[in-house]
């Protein structure tokens, strides 16, 4: 993680010195694109992502309900009528991933948005105000960071599992991302106030402010998107990270509560009787899996895509 | 350094501090109060629930609550006793001296709830970290040596995967295999145990104990291999990249020399904060891998108290923990300055 920034300013010297093609750094998207479309492992992530992304939105074309029980066909193996098999009350499993896949994902884009929303702003503020204030901000976030983030999840949603109130009853979707989400924005936060500290004291920041730019000008308009490379690829791999937590959460029975399916629930349900029946938890994990998996390798492309760098190392030019 | 010592210090305790205000505050803000879930949630008559939130001094404002838990009452005047009227000093020494409360569910002293399953989690998590560490450093430096061989880009790969496995679901995957499906030839039983420390009623053995150990210790290892190996390899790359190291080349020394003389120990030295930065995620690997293997650790613990709602030991491993992780950064940074001697803190 640290010796990313290591590697690149190792090498930043002499590719500069040796090339002195500096408008390498400010490549236009279709660059961007063209060079992720590279990168085979990202490739094959997107197109598996895009699939289980596609297969989760048609679950409701499956003739089978995620939640109705239906004892007679109860812990079927995988045929042809029930391609991943029953559960113990008779439901088919493939139907009940993919709904479970849409609280899944929907819990990993829900926290990437809450992370986004603090971190951003923490690590804006903090890197573009500086003094007391960026010192208060960093001291919350290194404490934040020595949180044991599983075991404060647990506390939390075992207390908001007592809680009565609109929006929030019985760990739901929301509940269960916002707790994630308070709790994993600070890789954000020191991301953006990182890019902020050497951005703001850019030429052409100071020509704006000189030209009259408000701050929150200056910030959004002229720093936030040139911030905007190591912000993607952090988010995917945040997406990543909170589908994980979700689904360990849910394993352990804190998270999503039955019948709603979710990943980690499907897991959790396995575990009374997964060693007679190993379909129960080899196919929700699956997904939990190629979900991470293909994440990570989309993360790792667009890494590469938006650094010119470490691409030039990777193909061998410095 | 004393001086640089002492400010993190400070700054530990305070951050503790603010830590366990948050965590105090977030068990009595429990709708119900803290002692919902006392005697297995079962319903209490209300005089009964009135005397024992007597006892447990829970009818005290807030504040005082949390100076009792923290510096205990023995020091201060308070009601002897639920009924009466009696007054006199309390007998709780607070969390500062090791005084934690007692568990609802089974009435012992946390701290001796805690104590019995401390050394199963450092036995295990020890066994992991090492059996990860043995296998994950080699890989790592013949990967960086190697770039692009076979050999790197197997490992890539592993790790690649490695990392988007959850540990709780190859846990599953691996009592299947090697519980279910595959059978001892001679015997005819399971090849391998699919939980506990040791087979109960049986006289120890050391196979018997290292049966026990294989599973958990391969489900938490894969992670910290793919973690550790990608990480290392990446680190020896850029250590190979430096001038110095074409300086050495350069002087006629040995490839070996080079790498592990060298290469290697500098590669190592991120290693050391990485570890002090990963100790809460081997809270978390704890958490899963001891639930899902019946291991009686500090994991499990957390994982019954919380479904228990026994506060006063989900507390007591909270702090502990967090402690913990405080703690081993503090030395983390001490450490890197010896390790690393361009590095001075002012």
């Amino acid at each position: 993680m640290t010796t990313g920034t290591n590697h690149s300013d190792s090498i930043k010297g002499k590719f500069f010195g040796g090339k002195g093609t500096l408008q390498e750094e400010s490549l236009p998207s279709t660059k961007v694109l063209r060079r992720f479309l590279k990168h085979p492992g990202a490739l094959v992530g997107s197109i598996v992502l895009g699939g289980l992304i596609l297969a989760v939105l048609l679950g409701s074309l499956s003739p089978y309900s995620p939640v109705n029980s239906n004892i007679v066909e109860r812990l079927q193996p995988p045929s042809l009528r029930h391609l991943m098999g029953t559960d113990a009350l008779g439901r088919d499993l493939l139907t009940r991933i993919l709904f479970g896949g849409r609280i899944s994902l929907t819990v990993g884009l829900l926290v990437v948005a809450i992370t986004l929303a603090i971190g951003v702003t923490v690590g804006a503020v903090s890197g573009y105000a500086g003094g007391w204030i960026d010192n208060v901000l960093m001291r919350i976030t290194d404490a934040s960071l020595t949180l044991p983030s599983l075991l404060v999840l647990i506390l939390l949603s075992t207390i908001l599992r007592e809680v009565e109130m609109p929006f929030f009853e019985k760990n739901n979707v929301l509940t269960i991302s916002i707790v994630i989400g308070l709790l994993s924005w600070m890789t954000f936060a020191r991301l953006v106030r990182a890019a902020f500290l050497t951005l703001r004291e850019m030429d052409y920041v100071t020509a704006a402010r000189s030209l009259g730019a408000s701050h929150s000008r200056v910030v959004l308009v002229h720093i936030l998107p040139n911030a905007i490379g190591p912000i993607i690829v952090e988010s995917t791999l945040q997406l990543g990270y909170a589908i994980i937590e979700e689904s360990g959460l849910s394993f352990l029975g804190f998270g999503i509560q039955q019948p709603i399916p979710s990943w980690g629930n499907l897991l959790s349900n396995a575990q009374e009787n997964f060693v007679h029946y190993p379909w129960l938890a080899i196919f929700p994990g699956l997904m939990i899996f190629l979900a991470i998996i293909s994440v990570n390798y989309i993360g790792d492309g667009l890494r590469d895509a938006f650094d010119p760098y470490k691409v030039l190392v990777k193909i061998g030019e410095v | 350094m004393v001086q640089f010592i002492l400010r993190r210090l400070i700054q530990a305790a305070f951050i503790m501090f603010l830590l366990s205000v948050l965590f105090f505050a977030l068990v009595n803000l429990v709708p119900g109060g803290p002692l919902a879930g006392y005697g297995g949630g079962r319903h209490m008559p209300p005089e009964q629930a009135a005397i024992l939130r007597r006892q447990l001094g829970l009818d005290n404002p807030l504040p005082l609550q949390y100076v009792v838990w923290m510096f205990g009452n023995d020091w201060m005047n308070v009601k002897t006793n639920a009924t009466t009227s009696g007054t006199g000093n309390g007998i709780r020494l607070g969390i500062l001296r090791g005084d934690f409360g007692f568990s609802y569910h089974t009435r012992q002293p946390v701290l001796t709830v805690i104590g019995e399953r401390i050394p199963n989690t450092l036995y295990l998590m020890g066994v992991t970290l090492l059996v990860a560490l043995v296998i994950a450093i080699p890989a790592g430096i013949l990967s960086a040596v190697r770039q692009y061989s076979f050999f790197d880009i197997s490992v890539t790969t592993f790790s690649f995967a490695g990392q988007a496995i959850p540990d709780f679901w190859l846990g599953l995957i691996l009592i299947i295999v090697f519980y279910a499906w595959l059978k001892n030839p001679i015997t005819g039983d399971s090849l391998l145990p699919a939980g506990g420390i040791l087979t109960i009623g049986v006289p120890f053995s050391v196979l018997d104990a290292l049966q026990h150990l294989i599973l958990p210790v391969a489900t938490g290892a894969l992670g910290w291999i793919a973690w550790y190996s990608r990480f290392l390899r990446s680190s020896m790359l850029d250590v190979i990249h430096q001038d110095y190291l074409r300086t050495a080349r350069a002087k006629g020394l040995s490839q070996q020399a080079v790498i592990f003389k060298h290469a290697l120990r500098n590669a190592l030295i991120p290693l050391v904060t990485l570890f002090a930065l990963d100790l809460p995620y081997i809270f978390s690997g704890a958490v899963f891998i001891e639930t899902i293997f019946a291991w009686p650790g500090m994991g499990r613990l957390y994982y019954q108290a919380a479904q228990q709602r026994d506060y006063p030991v989900l507390l007591a491993v909270l702090i502990i923990g967090a402690s913990m992780i405080i703690l081993s950064n503090l030395l983390a940074d001490v450490f890197y300055a010896f390790l690393d001697p361009r590095i001075r803190y002012s």
